[in-house]
């Protein structure tokens, strides 16, 4: 195993900032105070703003998971989950459990796409510099990459890569690799070229695969992005019913999960096992999980999920605590609003105040969420946390698997290199148990045909929905008028949980904590930021936060 | 019998041929566009010797909008996207796939855009105009200055998906930060642009108008600017339930034999006789569409959909 490699570190002193911050969903700007190499403080600013809330006022309840999905087309179901199993919670009837069986297999999807297109597209090139693979002998490539896997590719394969990477780049038209940091011996990249090699292909082996993971959302939700089969009272896809959609989704997620076996995970190990030094950074102290994948029948009970939730506080793995949904409030006090009280998300109240970019009091259209008071990560790395500490019996031996890979402790986890690791983890995890639920499925629907009930939009009523979506916990609160209206609807996402401004404490988020620390080798290529930043995996659209640009007025949610 | 309403009113081809378009013209375009897509090798030559030599640039800007319209053009397949952005295109800028962030990438954008062969400018995402453009910054620049600079220097302005186009979700009511579509935004600028719209529009769509104007074809718009070849017919017109709607076969819930049986989703609101787009026969992701998973048609390439078509479940 490969010695630890220190990260490099400049002597430079003052402000960097990374505007746009690129490879994730939105617009998203970094703002670092770096002092002697390393980053002293940080803020992340969340630069655009929609108002998806505000327009949700005075619709029809049922159409609020059609609205809700376009927060964001990578997180493309959740929210759309999200809102629907809110305004059940708002009728309080049940689903049929073959709804249950059918979402929870989309959004497994869900999670093997969006976690295998982190890992490639959004965050690999971080790591793995694409021109440096043209110097990779392929004959040495071939070998390491069927040592670490069970994948079987040929020194041809990667000539053939090569072949056309060299072509691309004598164009001199670098299209999307133009200006990459990895250009020009950047001090933090140090794979082999064969590695780079490895990575290249398979970041280009990804963009096909994740065609086909969409694909099977697609069998039963009707299209990636932006699925439409879930209403409330559970799903519309009688196609769904039949062997030929199972047997089409079936292959589709094999091949899916057999990318995530023999590339994914072991190309994650592979690389990882170079850059320890992403071990020493990007950590924080606290964690929330929602749990997901609710059993059939219990669609809205959070302690009959497959994984369940919790809270960590203080790194404290042995002390797992009950995830509270009253102990959630959201703050303002440096966010582009007026005020500087944490409110629950049924009793926010909403002036905006907008200053000026690059302000250091108040910098973010992002509201800050807290739990109990405490800013928390969620994410992959929270519920991998949250699930190992509970003893999971698929997270926790694959949690041992890879830390003794790495040869690395639990303690290791709390890093950059912890975050990107436990998303391969619960991808893999979730990834495996699909089969089983396929075969539970196509078992039940011997005996019941019912996908959904016939329910009608919820008068005077409110609800919550709790997902745990591929970024982490999300939860869509709403309350409904006498005429079955939707009064105010609430959405607090993982990204506002993850990347918020600072609350009226000044306490940061997680994101800017992992920050602190973190060594920058060449400020005009910052490159360990947007390590620690990807590693979030953040996305912005989902994480702005609500105004009424046209008036101006604040706008006062019932208290319940 | 129910009658179709609004731009329904006319049969596809006789809209078609209102806009000089015969449908062997249409068909012709279609099937250059389909083996364009990868779907047969009939006219791949000749596309394939108009799209050679050097890679045109493209800049692609991300205004306010969800990146759906990016996610479904990589799910592009035949040309799969690793195909398009080595080969055929050169991607110079796209926030959320190029490898350089910050400065580097604003300078990536510079370059691009003061290329000597010029660039194609695609844009995902609606304009937010109210605040003087400061509900949405990029690099410290507000996304209506960003594109009012850009967008008189492109070659072809492609408005991917219904926020480009028509301003979308967030110019819904009461359109809190007044998001507009691209057209709108510049009107005064005489600025021209294809709508691609759809949320998210279907990748051929996309990429089928990209690759019509590289291989120098006309591309026919209709009043709304969407190209014709794709958007010429209702999605009632070639329903694969139309059969039910004509024998006056409707679901009357989605909990319903009717609805099990795939009867008509008219009563359960379907929009598919006011909406212009080819879902039906294109599909997404090569294998469903909405319709397809028994819900109802949103109608989300026509403009205002999210006003004007809901409650999306009553008619």
């Amino acid at each position: 195993m490969s010695q630890v490699i220190k990260a490099p570190q400049s002597t430079y002193t003052g402000q960097v900032v990374v505007d746009p911050l690129t490879r994730i969903e939105g617009h998203l700007r970094i703002e670092a105070e770096v002092e002697n190499g390393k980053i002293k403080e940080a803020r992340c600013v969340g630069t655009l703003f929609r108002g998806l809330e505000i327009i949700l006022k005075g619709r029809n309840p049922f159409d609020a998971p059609h609205f809700t999905q376009r927060t964001c087309g990578v997180c493309t179901y959740s929210h759309s989950l999200a809102s629907t199993r809110a305004v059940e919670d708002a009728i309080n009837k049940p689903i049929p459990a073959n709804a249950t069986y059918l979402r929870n297999l989309v959004l497994a999807m869900l999670y093997l796409h969006d976690h295998l297109v982190h890992f490639y597209a959004l965050h690999a090139l971080d790591f793995v510099d694409v021109v440096n693979a043209l110097q990779g002998d392929p004959v040495k490539a071939a070998q390491i990459a069927n040592s670490i896997s069970n994948r079987k590719v040929t020194p041809d394969d990667y000539r053939a890569v090569q072949t056309k990477l060299k072509a691309f780049v004598d164009s001199g038209q670098l299209g999307p690799f133009t200006n990459a940091y990895f250009l020009g011996n950047h001090p933090a990249y140090h794979l082999s070229p064969e590695l780079n090699l490895i990575g290249t292909a398979d970041y280009l082996a990804a963009l096909r695969v994740q065609v086909k993971a969409a694909r099977a959302m697609a069998v039963f939700g009707a299209k990636n992005p932006h699925t439409q089969f879930t209403v409330p009272g559970g799903v519309t896809n009688y196609g769904a019913l039949t062997a030929e959609r199972i047997k089409e989704f079936t292959d589709l997620y094999k091949e899916t999960l057999t990318f995530i076996e023999d590339y994914y995970i072991p190309d994650l190990l592979a690389i990882a096992s170079q850059y320890k030094e992403c071990a020493t950074y990007g950590g924080t102290r606290n964690f929330m999980a929602f749990g997901e994948f609710p059993d059939p029948g219990c669609e809205r009970d959070l302690q009959k999920r497959w994984l369940r939730p919790g809270v960590i506080l203080d790194r404290k793995i042995g002390k797992v605590r009950d995830m509270d949904p009253n102990r959630i409030a959201e703050g303002v006090a440096h966010s582009w609003y007026v005020g500087d009280k944490a409110r629950h998300p049924y009793e926010g109240e909403t002036e905006p105040y907008f200053t000026k970019m690059g302000d250091k009091d108040k910098y973010s259209w992002l509201k800050a969420p807290r739990y109990d008071g405490i800013a928390v990560e969620t994410g992959p790395l929270a519920q991998v946390l949250v699930s190992y500490a509970q003893e999971h019996r698929t997270i926790k031996p694959m949690v041992d698997k890879v830390l003794g890979a790495l040869q690395i402790g639990p303690e290791a986890l709390f890093s950059t290199l912890g975050r990107t690791a436990a998303r391969g983890i619960e991808a893999l995890a979730v990834g495996q148990q699909v089969e089983t639920w396929i075969k539970q499925y196509q078992h039940n629907i011997t005996k019941d045909q019912q996908i959904v009930e016939n329910y009608e939009p919820p008068k005077s009523a409110r609800g919550v929905g709790f997902v745990n979506a591929p970024r982490g916990g999300l939860s869509h609160w709403i309350v409904t008028d006498d005429d079955a209206r939707i009064a105010n609807f609430q959405l607090v996402v993982p990204t506002t949980w993850n990347l918020s401004p600072r609350d009226a404490k000044n306490v940061p988020s997680a994101c800017e904590e992992a920050l602190v620390g973190t060594p920058v080798a060449d400020p005009a290529r910052p490159v360990e930021i947007l390590r620690v930043v990807h590693s979030f995996d953040p996305c912005i659209a989902c994480a702005v936060h609500v105004i009424d640009g046209e008036t101006n007025q604040v706008h006062k949610f019932k208290v319940l | 019998m129910r009658i179709s309403v609004g731009l329904g009113k006319q049969s596809g081809e006789e809209r078609l041929e209102r806009h000089g378009v015969s449908r062997r013209d249409f068909m012709k375009f279609c099937t250059a566009v389909a083996v364009t897509m990868g779907m047969g090798p009939a006219f791949a030559d000749d596309v394939a010797a108009a799209l050679t030599g050097q890679r045109p640039n493209v800049v692609y800007l991300h205004t306010a909008e969800c990146t759906g319209c990016s996610e479904a053009l990589m799910r592009m397949y035949k040309p799969y996207i690793d195909s398009l952005i080595l080969d055929t295109i050169s991607l110079d800028y796209q926030e959320t796939i190029m490898a350089a962030a910050g400065q580097a990438a604003e300078d990536a954008l510079e370059q691009a855009v003061h290329s000597p062969q010029g660039f194609i400018l695609m844009v995902e995402g609606a304009i937010p105009t109210g605040l003087n453009g400061k509900y949405g910054y990029v690099g410290g620049q507000t996304m209506y200055d960003i594109c009012k600079d850009i967008l008189p220097k492109s070659k072809l302005n492609l408005a991917l998906g219904t926020c480009a186009s028509y301003g979308g979700i967030q110019a819904a009511r009461p359109n809190p930060t007044e998001a507009v579509g691209l057209g709108e935004a510049y009107a005064d600028m005489g600025i021209k642009v294809i709508n691609i719209p759809g949320c998210p529009p279907n990748p051929i769509n996309m990429v089928g108008t990209l690759v019509a104007y590289l291989s120098g074809m006309d591309i026919e718009l209709d009043e709304l600017g969407r190209p014709l070849m794709f958007y010429g017919q209702t999605v009632h017109d070639r329903c694969e339930r139309r059969k039910h709607f004509d024998a006056g076969e409707f679901a009357p819930s989605f909990n319903s034999e009717e609805a099990r049986k795939g009867w008509c989703l008219y009563d359960l609101g379907c929009k598919g006789p006011q909406t212009y787009n080819n879902c039906p026969v294109v599909l997404f992701n090569q294998t469903n569409w909405p319709v397809g998973a028994g819900s109802p048609c949103i109608g989300c390439s026509e403009p205002g959909f999210w006003d004007d078509m809901t409650p999306f479940y009553k008619n």
